[in-house]
């Protein structure tokens, strides 16, 4: 059955910002659907909010909206393109549920519009807890008992059934968002309230405990035909309690009998059969009881997951292209398997190595929040690594996670005793550390009964890990390396970090255990993924490494460019990344072969299709070199290139170097000019460029000295830093030494020294300003200059800002030129420059410089339509800007200094995740932004004036402003007489203004009128006056505005905003945010969002310069 | 001169040593694993990522050393409820990572244990991937597994030389008649177990997996189960509604009896049904050829057409050998000038258009070349037992024997 006839255009619909539960693993599926619907000469329409994705690349789709996705937004595009099918299983539970909105309001049939991939029904079968539990029934399965409430009574009736501990889950939420276990009725009281609110239809399942199960998930395909396949099984090594995203898991599933798995494949397939998920995959939860092998059927998800990103990552099967392919009435056994090029998709991957998967958290950022792993998923990211064995894979996964505290270790004597026994009762609390408390436990001689009986993971997997500890005493105790020492030691997933520190070899001692490896001749091998086990000839050199006998890379002739990606994603470090990686790959394809190393199987990059060849690697030292070698070995290699992926492979470029590897573009030393704070002032003096006073300390004495010299408040800081981590202002002494006590405690126990401290004078009341710009060595390309909207100080990845900027002047546009070609002289800089300024009285301090790609590259990219990572690897290659000019690559004149009126306006606003964190009492985490990044995702809001643009990017940020109602304010004393103008607009408006006491009488004198509201620490009042919180809570403020007074009286401003976030209402805790808001909302209010998409706008763009070009 | 010799082959630590060499000189290093000696045998690859138990059991794998694609076996142990005869076939099995511990509750003991126990050799630790990729770029071959004493020669390593010419004295696949190693000695009744037409089946052992009888008798079936030298009197004494052969081990063209016989039971107008073995005899029977596959289909994930559906199911497969009948077109069975009348291909290997299936459109037969019966593997073909016993209910033949007149009837019932 070929391709349907009857369909000529199709509305793809994205997941929307990256948040906690829903990340680039739909960007990886939505540019795999966009590409394949592109290639069947289909017409693509394309609605994401999210510019720091690929697909939202205006190639990838023939109409590409970034919109919010919205009802209303997607009816405007309906009406205006017309599809005539809309596919929502590509998009995460966004779309999936912008699909069902649009349904309901009967837009599809009105405009007769058919959903492919799942309709309404199976979407409904498979996400409504009663619904599917009848599904499962009918299949012959089992579901866990449960029982489907609306109010918190009925819970508690249905506990009296169900017993203690249960699991609560509400319906149709992502990433399990409000689902938890409750011991007991204050838990049950708590999350049930919570789920209510967050499930759309205020409707929430009990079910009994299935706790300490094992856990597995089926990753299934169906064709129209009814043929359904099995892509991969997936076992979780945490068991049931612990969300899967949060799971350390496996593939393929290794602790069960053919019979056993024969059973969930049975299972999954009659219940894809019975939702009815016509075409495309789906994923299968099972819990397995231990003991008995009993089989409940969790959940699934009759649509696209992250499981399948993992799982096509995993097996090299591209579920979300065939999924594609199958909703346009393809079948499998009409779809060839790229891999082997020779057999159709209408099969079952069989692997002959293990993939582990760890999730990457971020607790580190939320130090209130409780770290206990729950059915909520908590982790941002995650790497994966492929092994000929488990161990293998373990301990690569481990080290790709790229974070202190990760890897199995041997330091220190094994703890005894009690301590072995409070050891153990740490690892039955699942916990991001738990792997290593296990590892810890089992070194220290707990049995793996006793290990099994505290965290219930299947004793196959303890095993193992007690064997990667027996192989480290062989390792500790062996009289030299000698090579079966080394062999078996890597061949079970040691690194040479790893083992160095088990001989004791000092500092860099892995730089000696290498060469005593090399000397030895043991080299890691690369396997290919090739789906098939071998059995079949593999065409797309995707490739992991093993110690093993036989290498599979393959000679070539063409001159390769290697490409570091940015491994797991986390705050400060995300898709942004990716992006840019993504397109250097593009950008070099028609020149080299471009080689991609990378761990995290969310991305695009890791995609077997971006790059010529793809190796699955960490991140490290040591993995990168064997790569490198490798391809060496296999032909010629031009460099590496290091600056596009972040943090992880900028702290590898030094290293590389002193090995004798060519990095491309930035030198190294220069990298480390831009991070030197003496060197970087020098390049900034000889410049003449102001930089706020600032001073680096390693003690606390020094720190005091500085501060004090400096003048406060200041911002303090570990150097070498992404994503602001453990930055903060601060305003005394006092809170000074409180800061370096801290960091020095943490420096201990991490057994580090100190890294150095800067200390910065910080601007108040600054603007400020980011700047993404490409040097060649002689000529600056200003490819975008962002104006904050909040005030320096908020981490520029948690601040909103707007490109064009839409207050500064041409002169003061010229200066930043000036400026910013003058450090990227003065660093030597050859690709990407992001630098930040702020403006304060006309002075335009430099804050920092980074010779390598930034967070906003991508929004930059999409606001102006040049790809700024692309012309970097030009320019890394050796290509001029001149060069690039004249190639199209870049305008062939003018820059971001040239202001431009015919440009759409484009803001940039972040998404925050405190809603997922909660404090062990079940609080929400403080909202208020500060200078560490927190953010998980972005937004673009995109039109022709700001105010608009604005109000966009509010609507795609979380779901809108309001436009009528009440607003309750309450601002600090310094903010107060910058309140007027804005809440008089409201006022005018038709808002109904609440305020406390204080904040109430400067609006009175100014003859606004508010109602005073009782303030949280003053309690209710005698007559059951509810305070501010009591309204927000109860649903009755639509907008909160709560500046924070930065000193003491926190606890006030502190419950507002966590009741507001709670409450998903918007909350404005800066006045410029105000500002904007009051701008956004006149906008609204002054008629519906128009739609326009980047290629409209491109066209625009280039016919406003058309006559600009000729007049010049 | 070392070498000429295993001895670098041996590594620090030559008292576990094993050695797998292949007849054309290619040498791998392992340790030694399960009983430790010398096995030879004809190399083979299974990509089953479960039921290695299974794997182990199946007579098909008589005279064939396995290796196993996936890296982790053993991990589930070994139960008495999982295999598929009464003791382990394979002659020789080669793992890369075997459990140290098992962990299932069906478990009752170790992989390595039982491999002990039945005396067969093993070897780990190899690189079972670069292997496979050999035995598929160069085709299967016979291989052989040393450990232990089989090492040494006169105390010293012996040399490679020495292993492939043991290797090369192995006997071949190719030519090999093993049914009769394989067959029970006695017939059996496996009584029904489940609801449905109460049909009297004989099934012929040229090497059955118990699974089989199972799923027939699961279906209300009483299955006769009768020894591979079983004469066509022996089944008619038992007044059968159907006739099974099975799976089993070796070169269908040396199968002489066996094909003999099914003609025989063709020419009673017994309904047939025939697996892998099973229906390479059919093939054979019809007049058609089999030949050898280069490195055959051993795994549990192969896709095969239903050619009268159009569906695609997800299959277990192990056989080397394969029938040579023409794929998209009715022919005539060559045997006898067209005695048994038209025949189709009725299922296609989608990976490489090998033959997996044979309908008779004038008589009441057919086969797959691959294992509905599953075990180990996916149940999607389970149908064809379900399709078995229609074709029994169906009436279609009587014991009176095959006229062609019958045989236009008997195809133009079944379009009914």
């Amino acid at each position: 059955m070929p391709r349907r006839t009857d369909i000529s255009s199709v509305l793809v619909i994205g997941s929307g910002p990256i948040v906690i539960g829903q990340a680039c693993e739909f960007d990886y599926s939505g540019t795999q659907a966009c590409r394949v619907l592109k290639e069947e000469g289909l017409r693509v329409i394309l609605l994401n909010s999210n510019p720091a994705t690929i697909m939202t690349d205006p190639e990838f789709a023939d109409a590409t909206y970034v919109e919010p996705i919205t009802t209303e937004v997607l009816t405007a595009i309906i009406a205006k393109e017309r599809p005539d099918a809309v596919l929502a299983t590509l998009g995460g539970q966004t779309a999936l549920n912008a699909a069902i909105a649009l349904d309901e309001a009967g837009v599809l049939e009105e405009y007769g519009v058919e959903l492919i991939g799942a309709n309404i029904a199976a979407i409904q079968k498979g996400e409504d807890r009663q619904q599917f539990k009848e599904v499962v029934e009918k299949c012959g399965g089992e579901s866990a008992r449960s029982h489907i409430v609306h109010t918190i009574d009925d819970a508690i009736a249905a506990a009296e059934d169900l017993g203690y501990p249960m699991v609560v889950r509400p319906s149709f939420t992502m990433g399990g968002l409000g689902s938890g276990i409750a011991y007991d009725e204050g838990d049950l009281r708590r999350i049930v309230g919570q789920g209510l609110h967050y499930s759309p239809t205020t409707e929430v399942l009990l079910e009994e405990s299935i706790l300490g199960w094992k856990e597995y998930e089926l990753e299934l395909m169906r064709d129209k035909a009814d043929n359904v396949v099995v892509v991969c099984s997936i076992e979780n090594v945490d068991p049931v309690g612990v969300h899967t995203g949060d799971s350390i898991t496996v593939a393929p599933a290794l602790t069960l009998t053919d019979r056993e798995f024969q059973k969930l494949r049975d299972i999954g397939i009659a219940v894809i059969r019975e939702v009815g998920v016509d075409t495309g995959g789906c994923n299968i939860q099972y819990a397995v009881h231990p003991d008995t092998g009993r089989v409940v059927v969790i959940e699934m998800n009759p649509r696209v997951s992250r499981s399948s990103a993992l799982a096509s990552k995993a097996t090299g099967f591209p579920i979300a292209k065939i999924a594609a392919k199958l909703a346009v009435g393809y079948t499998l056994d009409e779809i060839p398997n790229d891999i082997t090029g020779s057999t159709p998709a209408s099969f079952e991957p069989t692997l002959d190595y293990v993939v582990v998967k760890v999730p990457r958290f971020a607790f580190e950022k939320f130090p209130a929040a409780d770290d206990t792993l729950t059915t909520t998923m908590k982790s941002v990211g995650e790497a994966m690594a492929m092994g000929r064995n488990f161990t293998e894979a373990l301990g690569k996964a481990l080290r790709s996670i790229d974070k202190s505290g990760t890897t199995f270790h041997w330091d220190g004597e094994p703890v005894a005793g009690e301590a072995l026994d409070a050891l153990l009762a740490q690892a039955s609390r699942p916990t991001e550390q738990r792997l290593v408390q296990v590892q810890q436990a089992l070194r220290a001689g707990a049995s793996i009964e006793q290990v099994f009986e505290a965290t219930k993971i299947d004793p196959w997997y303890l095993d193992q890990i007690q064997l990667v500890n027996e192989i480290a005493a062989e390792v500790a105790a062996a009289p030299a390396l000698t090579h079966d020492v080394l062999v078996r030691a890597k061949r079970h997933g040691l690194s040479d970090v790893q083992v160095a520190a088990l001989r004791g070899i000092g500092p860099q001692g892995d730089a000696v255990v290498r060469e005593v490896r090399h000397a030895l001749g043991i080299r890691p091998v690369f396997k290919t993924v090739d789906t098939c086990a071998a059995e079949f000839a593999a065409r797309t050199p995707y490739h992991y490494s093993s110690y093993d006998a036989e290498t599979e890379v393959a000679p070539r002739e063409r001159e390769a460019v290697i490409i570091l990606g940015s491994g797991p994603n986390r705050i400060g470090q995300g898709i942004e990344f990716d992006y840019s990686c993504v397109h250097a790959t593009l950008a070099l394809k028609d020149e080299y072969e471009t080689i991609m190393v990378n761990c995290n199987p969310e991305t695009v990059s890791t995609d077997y299709d971006t790059a010529d060849r793809l190796y699955f690697e960490p991140l490290t030292f040591e993995d990168v070199l064997e790569v490198y070698e490798a391809e060496l070995a296999a032909g010629p290699v031009k460099g590496i290139i290091v600056q596009l992926g972040g943090q992880t492979p900028l702290s590898l470029a030094q290293r590389l170097a002193d090995a004798g590897l060519p990095i491309l573009g930035t030198s190294p030393e220069a990298i480390d000019a831009a991070e030197d704070r003496s060197v970087f002032g020098r390049v900034l003096a000889e410049a003449g460029l102001p930089a706020p006073a600032f001073g680096t300390a390693t003690t606390l004495p020094d720190a005091v000295a500085i501060a004090a010299k400096i003048g406060y408040p200041v911002l303090v800081r570990p150097s070498y830093v992404l994503g602001g981590r453990g930055m903060e202002i601060v305003y005394s002494a006092e809170q000074l030494t409180g800061y370096v006590q801290r960091a020095l405690g943490e420096a201990a126990l991490a057994g580090d020294r100190l890294a150095p401290i800067l200390i910065d004078r910080f601007l108040d009341d600054a603007m400020e300003i980011d700047v993404d710009a490409l040097y060649d060595g002689t000529e600056l390309y200003l490819g975008g200059v962002m104006e904050h909207i909040e005030e320096a100080g908020i981490h520029s990845g948690d601040s909103a800002c707007v490109l064009p900027p839409v207050s500064l002047s041409q002169a003061e546009l010229d200066r930043i030129r000036t400026s910013t070609e003058a450090i990227a002289r003065g660093v030597g800089v050859r690709g990407l420059l992001n630098v930040q300024y702020a403006l304060v009285s006309d002075v335009l301090y430099v804050l920092e410089a980074n010779p390598r790609a930034s967070r906003t590259v991508p929004f930059v990219s999409k606001a102006t339509g040049v790809s700024m990572a692309k012309a970097a690897a030009l320019l890394m290659v050796g290509h001029s800007i001149a060069d690039l000019r004249a190639s199209g690559m870049l305008p062939t004149e003018g820059d971001a200094a040239v202001i431009d009126m015919h440009q759409p306006i484009a803001v940039k606003e972040a998404v925050l995740p405190f809603k997922r964190f909660r404090t062990a009492e079940g609080a929400v985490v403080d909202t208020v932004l500060g200078p560490e990044m927190r953010s998980t995702g972005e937004v673009m809001g995109l039109a022709a004036q700001f105010p608009t643009a604005f109000a966009k990017s509010q609507a795609a940020a979380f779901g809108g402003l309001p436009t009528s109602g009440r607003v309750f304010v309450s601002v600090a004393d310094r903010d107060k007489r910058d309140l007027v103008f804005p809440i008089k607009h409201l006022v005018d408006a038709g808002f109904e203004i609440l305020a406390t006491e204080g904040t109430a009488t400067v609006l009175r004198r100014n003859g606004i009128p508010s109602t005073v509201v009782r303030k949280f620490s003053s309690g209710r009042g005698p007559d059951g006056e509810p305070t501010i919180v009591d309204l927000i809570t109860a649903g009755e403020v639509d907008m909160v505005v709560n500046t924070p007074s930065g000193q003491g009286a926190r606890a006030d401003g502190y419950e507002i905003r966590a009741a507001t976030t709670a409450a998903d209402k918007p909350i404005v805790t800066t006045i410029q945010q105000l500002s904007a808001a009051v701008q956004g909302i006149e906008a609204i209010l002054a008629g519906p969002f128009s739609v326009q998409s980047l290629q409209e706008h491109m066209t625009a763009l280039a016919a406003s310069a058309t006559p600009t070009a000729a007049r010049s | 001169m070392t070498a000429d010799t295993i001895s670098p082959l041996l590594g620090e630590h030559p008292e576990d040593a094993a050695v797998l060499v292949l007849e054309d000189g290619r040498a791998f290093s392992g340790r030694a694993f399960g009983a430790t000696g010398t096995t030879t045998g004809e190399v083979v690859f299974n990509t089953g990522m479960t039921g290695y138990q299974e794997t182990l059991t199946d007579p098909s794998y008589h005279r064939q050393i396995v290796v196993m694609t996936a890296p982790h076996i053993g991990n589930t142990g070994v139960n008495d409820e999982d295999p598929e005869s009464h003791k382990i076939w394979v002659s020789g099995f080669v793992v890369r990572d075997p459990a140290r511990r098992a962990s299932n509750w069906r478990s009752e003991r170790s992989l390595d244990e039982e491999l002990r126990a039945q005396g067969v050799v093993g070897i780990s630790d190899i690189d079972t991937r670069a292997l496979t990729r050999h035995l598929r770029e160069r085709g299967v071959m016979r291989g052989g597994v040393f450990s232990g004493p089989a090492l040494l020669e006169h105390g010293y390593p012996r040399r490679i030389e020495s292993l492939v010419q043991e290797v090369a004295g192995a006997p071949a696949m190719a030519g090999a008649d093993l049914t009769g190693e394989v067959s029970t000695p006695q017939a059996y009744v496996v009584e029904p177990s489940g609801p449905g037409a109460p049909h009297t089946v004989v099934a012929i052992d040229l090497g059955i997996k118990s699974m089989t009888p199972q799923r027939l008798a699961e279906r209300g079936m009483r299955v006769h189960v009768l020894p591979a030298d079983a004469t066509i009197t022996d089944i008619q004494a038992l007044a059968p509604d159907g006739v099974f052969f099975s799976n089993g081990p070796g070169d269908p063209s040396a199968a002489t009896h066996a094909v003999a016989l099914l003609r025989e039971v063709l020419d009673a107008g017994l309904p047939y049904f025939g697996i892998c073995f099973g229906n390479q005899i059919l093939g054979r029977a019809l007049g058609f050829g089999t030949y050898k596959l280069e490195y055959g289909h051993r795994g549990i994930n192969q896709p095969v057409l239903d050619v009268r559906t159009g569906k695609v199911e997800i299959t277990s497969h192990n056989h080397g050998f394969a029938v040579d009948a023409p794929i998209g077109q009715e022919a005539t069975a060559p045997h006898d000038g067209g005695r048994y009348g038209r025949v189709v291909v009725s299922h296609v290997g989608l990976n490489d258009d090998v033959v997996e299936g044979l309908e008779c459109l004038d008589v009441p037969a057919f086969s797959v070349q691959y294992h509905p019966e599953a075990a180990a593997g996916p149940h999607d073909a389970a149908y064809l037992f379900d399709r078995f016993a229609d074709l029994m209910s169906s009436g279609a033949r009587s014991a009176s024997g095959l006229s062609a007149s019958d045989a236009t009837d008997a195809a133009s019932t079944k379009e009914n």
